[in-house]
């Protein structure tokens, strides 16, 4: 029988949340590094046991953690837990080694971008945002970073080279931070076409690449942002999520700050989709497993409210693609609720009756378990919720 | 043996207890006493320094035979008290809310 692992990172640890296909039954584990923010924990498609996760810290720096037994016991890649250095001469992993690429090679040493007032700013790494684990091998995987970079392993994370060719793009001297800071949050892998990848910025904008990672382009085009300097400006829009189906990976969606988009021609132009949804704004989007067509955002009041409209809790689906927009309610709070959502904490299973997932601000886990007509609390008090994914097992 | 102290995140990560103790070839300075904290603890490599450029990190402060010599050149000999094992090495993380 088939099962459901949901793998949550929050402000203060991990939590590894499980279920059969019913749903109803949910047991806890954790939390898994007590105290540390997670930003990311995300299971590899090829061995749904190989975990890996983002634990971070103002203090302590960046660690990057894995397990290969579905999230029972975790070690940082190549350094096994309690085991000091075999020796000296043999040189240890550096699974958090983030070192961005200024060498010669890339014919751009790239050392400034632009900080909040315009001025030149070194690019400083901060943390990894988000992990994304390839469809085809399990020791691939890549991580987007603040400040925004894009980052490879090819040994399971025991170390980390810079796909140099993103920042190296003519327009990355430019690049700004957002509110949260200048971060790559988002990953799109077409397993459709290997070598392609999607990447957002915030607040640079949207990137794919059809080589692997080696060359990149804007894919902004018919975005329009009415608040920055120049609304239609090849860089500069904020873009908070992409999503896409894999049946149909022409068509990608784009939640921003300010409006809901979408293109029938990955990435090179966008036309708004919001049409009823009842505000501009919102961070997660997400695509139903089955329906390519069907997809799902949380709208959220801004600029810098950041709680849902009206104090409701909704959940918009849309079955065509966008513009028009209901409002899912049954079992979310529909009185005096101020959380928040955040880009990388909704997700989908791919049972037939396809689940939806997402985490808040408050601690809270909802799940659909019929698409999203229904929903119910799957735990109402964890730390602030930073990312959600599901494993479907089985 | 070298007694150090470390803060709770860094138990959590090296799973080892507040204080742990170790041997520091001579001279004992903090840079050595570092390097050998991080060939017996590897998972610490880059969380009290950081991993390039062997700086400390800046919400991190070192206090030896109750002073701050977070500021004190890496390479500087530590206390007696610190040498014959009576003090204990402390590892401090900024203490903030949240």
């Amino acid at each position: 029988m088939s099962k459901i692992r949901i793998l949550v990172g929050t402000r203060k640890g991990a939590f590894i949340i499980t279920a059969d296909a019913q749903r109803k039954n949910w047991q806890i584990d954790g939390p898994h590094f007590g105290g540390w923010e997670i930003y990311h924990v995300a299971g590899s498609p090829v061995n749904p046991n190989r975990i890996y996760a983002s634990q971070t810290s103002d203090w302590f720096g960046q660690i990057i953690q894995r397990s290969d037994d579905g999230g029972k016991t975790w070690q940082q890649p190549g350094t096994p837990p309690g085991e000091p250095e075999p020796s000296q001469d043999d040189p240890p992993a550096q699974s958090n080694k983030f070192a961005y690429d200024i060498s010669e090679d890339t014919g751009k040493p790239l050392t400034t971008h632009q900080w909040y007032d315009g001025t030149p700013h070194p690019w400083e790494f901060k943390r990894v945002w988000h992990l994304e684990p390839c469809h085809s091998d399990v020791d691939v995987v890549y991580a987007g970073v603040e400040d925004a970079a894009l980052f490879r392993s090819s040994d399971g994370g025991e170390n980390w080279s810079e796909l140099a060719g993103l920042r190296g793009h003519s327009t990355g001297m430019e690049w700004q931070p957002g509110a949260g800071g200048m971060c790559l949050h988002t990953i799109l892998l077409d397993k459709n076409f290997p070598e392609r990848l999607y990447v957002a910025i915030s607040a640079a904008g949207a990137f794919r690449s059809d080589d692997c990672g080696e060359t990149w382009r804007t894919i902004t085009n018919g975005l329009v942002s009415d608040y920055i300097p120049d609304p239609t400006g090849e860089i500069g829009h904020c873009v908070h999520r992409l999503g896409m189906h894999p049946s149909n990976p022409d068509v990608i969606y784009m939640q921003k700050h300010w409006d809901v988009m979408r293109s029938d021609d990955r990435g090179d132009n966008w036309h708004e989709v919001s049409g009823n949804l009842p505000s501009d704004f919102g961070f997660p989007i997400a695509v139903h497993a089955h329906e390519p067509s069907t997809i799902y955002v949380i709208p959220i009041k801004s600029d810098s409210e950041h709680y849902p409209p009206e104090g409701k809790l909704r959940v918009y689906r849309s079955r065509g693609g966008g513009n028009e927009w209901e409002a899912l309610t049954n079992g979310l709070p529909q009185r005096d609720c101020y959380v928040n959502v955040l880009r990388d904490a909704m997700a989908i299973d791919t049972l037939d009756e396809c689940g939806i997932y997402f985490g808040t601000t408050g601690g809270q886990i909802y799940c659909s378990p019929d698409s999203g007509d229904n929903w119910t609390t799957v735990t109402a008090n964890l730390p602030a919720v930073l990312s959600v994914e599901v494993q479907t097992l089985g | 043996m070298i007694r150090v102290f470390l803060p709770y995140h860094l138990r959590t990560l090296a799973q080892c207890d507040a204080e742990v103790k170790i041997d520091v070839e001579p001279p004992c300075t903090a840079a050595n006493l570092i390097d050998a904290l991080e060939r017996t603890y590897p998972s610490l490599r880059g969380a009290i320094l950081e991993l390039e450029s062997r700086q400390r990190r800046p919400k991190i402060r070192f206090f030896a035979c109750k002073e701050d010599i977070s500021h004190a050149a890496m390479d500087k000999p530590l206390p007696e008290g610190i040498v014959n094992g009576d003090e204990p090495f402390m590892i401090v993380g900024a203490i903030s809310g949240g």
